[in-house]
């Protein structure tokens, strides 16, 4: 008996063509699931305009000093704030695909394990790009500009899009250990709440007291935010503190989306290929 | 590849499975040759599913061997996959892709190049009468529709092997029919089949060689007619075009069967089991015909395998309705 597919190619490289090409087919069929269900994009961008203007109108006023000062200071806060909150769609999104007969195919087909995970993260990472160009729109029409070179300015999104791989990869985790979609659900948002506010999106991290000042110091996210308001340019609300992420937040940032990936992808892809054989 | 393992396409040898503290495999063997069809016929929870899921490497087995195409499922899956694919009673379909689109994306993740994908996903199309719903999304398909696109998703790369688990369960009378064609097709094609099914009716029409099984464990097989046989005795069966003469007819069937004849009046009808089969029907006939008797209808029957599957397990074979198979989704042993 012949069969039409093609044997697989050896070695590491053959391995890694066929995990991007699978990787493609699976990013493919998620776009074109969105395409027949625009809605989906709802949340992905009315939400970020939702914050940004509560933020700048609600709380603006109090927060800072000047408050068209803390709109400049507010955005790049958001932009970060709004990429973790996306991994609450792939956490919902990857739950949804292992409830569905779908995945017994996937599973039975001589494909890539790590395709559909990967396949899942590009796609999402495609509804972010979509969400952060919606948010630059929103901050210009608030008073945000990019004030910094166009170079800094690519290096701040391309920033925006590795953090929100790498946090693409932690929902996809917090979805294989959910086992059901009404678990991710809260799973998947409850503990962004902490992680984004005990930082410095909203404020500088020398207001926080003692030890929430200390987690700020330190949380990534804090150090992306601050990374990408200098290089937008934009207002910083006081001088960074003396601990080193402070000091050297685009570095601090770099290296804390690569571990974060570095750690998170083989976790997800090992947990994928146990979760349906239970 | 082992000498000798060429001609047979699946075998196991005592696959075990526990969920729990429910057994749900306890030592299943299997053997289908090449080009043949094996019929898993049990009850709902049974272990059809699990002996599939592990054959088509989604379950691990707890104990126990399996190979297909020659190829250990624990430890060549990829070359496992490649051989043996799955279509299930839970259609796996995206219900948000056309029916196209489907298959197009099942080539590609086989690693077909694109041209090759397309072309494959309108050959099947247009064999399982898909073409005109081809470009609409499959959420609109109907129940029979939906089958058969996940039938012709499993058979994109041509496998040696197709698992087909409940392939009509749920199914309405005239879409069965045309899933049975479909099937019957692909075995003329010489594809190896593993079907797994609850109707007795399907198992015996499809099937080659039948297996029985019942709370994880094999309790019969054969053929359909050596299934029957274990049940033994045949059943004639006389519709007379007046009723006047059923009482001749009564005795007539007494004289040729091994049992107590019954009458029915009102449908002129006359039974009885018979040992002798044939030879008893030309017996009964040639004596009716001597007295003038006008036989409107006459048949021999042999046992269904409802009547095996109660000799077997003395309780009949439940047929559950649609709808406590659907609320058991994903709960499945």
């Amino acid at each position: 008996m012949t069969t039409l597919a093609t044997a697989p190619q050896g070695g590491f490289g053959g391995a890694l063509a066929r995990t991007l090409s699978d990787g493609g087919t699976i990013t493919w069929r998620n776009l074109m699931n969105i395409r027949r269900n625009p809605e989906l994009l709802l949340s992905a961008t009315v939400q970020p305009i939702m914050f940004v203007l509560l933020f700048a109108y609600v709380f603006g006023g109090s927060i800072g000093d000047d408050p068209v000062a803390y709109r400049d200071f507010l955005m790049g806060g958001i932009f970060v704030q709004t990429v973790a909150f996306n991994s609450a769609f792939t956490v919902i999104g990857m739950a949804n695909d292992l409830q569905k007969g779908i995945i017994d195919r996937f599973r039975s087909l001589p494909m890539s394990n790590s395709a559909v995970l990967l396949g899942r993260t590009l796609s999402d990472l495609a509804v972010t790009t979509l969400g952060l160009l919606v948010m630059s729109l929103c901050g210009l029409l608030i008073g945000w500009r990019i004030r910094g070179s166009v170079t800094d300015a690519v290096l701040a999104y391309l920033m925006l899009l590795l953090f929100a791989f790498a946090m693409a990869w932690v929902g996809s985790l917090i979805a294989l250990i959910s086992g059901s979609v009404e678990v991710a659900q809260s799973a998947g948002f409850i503990w962004i709440f902490p992680v984004t506010f005990i930082s410095t999106v909203f404020v500088a991290a020398d207001r926080l007291p003692g030890p929430l000042q200390v987690f700020a110091e330190w949380n990534p996210i804090s150090a992306l935010s601050d990374s990408v308001r200098s290089l937008f340019g934009n207002h910083q609300l006081l001088p960074p503190t003396d601990a080193w992420p402070q000091q050297n937040p685009t570095l601090y940032a770099l290296i804390s989306c690569v571990v974060l990936i570095a750690v998170f992808m083989p976790l997800a892809v090992s947990k994928y290929r146990k979760v349906a054989a239970k | 590849m082992a000498t000798g393992e060429s001609e047979i396409a699946v075998r196991a040898e005592g696959l075990v499975k526990s969920f729990g503290s429910t057994k749900a495999l306890d030592g299943v063997d299997l053997e289908i040759p090449r080009g043949q069809v094996l019929g898993l016929l049990g009850p709902n929870g049974a272990g059809k599913t699990t002996t599939v899921r592990i054959l088509t490497t989604l379950l691990r087995p707890d104990a126990g061997r399996a190979y297909v195409a020659g190829h250990d499922v624990l430890g060549q899956p990829a070359e496992v996959r490649r051989s043996i694919s799955l279509s299930g009673q839970y259609a796996a379909v995206d219900e948000h892709l056309t029916g196209a689109e489907n298959l197009y994306m099942v080539g590609r993740l086989y690693g077909m190049s694109r041209a090759d994908a397309r072309a494959r996903a309108r050959e099947l199309l247009a064999r399982f009468r898909l073409t005109d719903d081809s470009d609409r999304p499959a959420k609109g398909y109907s129940g029979g529709m939906r089958r058969r696109l996940d039938l012709a998703g499993a058979l994109v790369a041509k496998p040696a092997v197709v698992a087909l688990d409940e392939p009509t369960t749920g199914l309405d009378p005239r879409s069965r029919m045309d899933m049975w064609e479909v099937i019957g097709e692909l075995v003329e094609d010489g594809t190896t089949v593993l079907l797994t099914t609850q109707y007795l009716e399907e198992a015996d029409q499809l099937a080659d060689t039948i297996m029985v099984i019942d709370h994880g464990k094999v309790i019969a097989r054969g053929t359909a007619d050596q299934l029957k046989a274990q049940v033994g005795g045949e059943r004639l069966e006389l519709v007379l075009a007046e009723p006047t003469d059923l009482p001749l007819a009564q005795q007539v069937l007494a004289d040729v069967g091994s049992g107590e004849p019954q009458i029915d009046t009102h449908t002129r009808r006359a039974e009885v089991l018979v040992d002798t089969g044939t030879k008893a029907l030309i017996e009964a006939l040639r004596r009716l015909d001597q007295h003038s008797v006008v036989v409107n209808d006459v048949a021999l029957h042999r046992p269904t395998l409802d009547d095996v599957f109660l000799a077997l397990t003395g309780r009949a074979a439940e047929e559950p309705a649609q709808e406590s198979s659907k609320s058991k989704k994903k709960v499945k042993a």
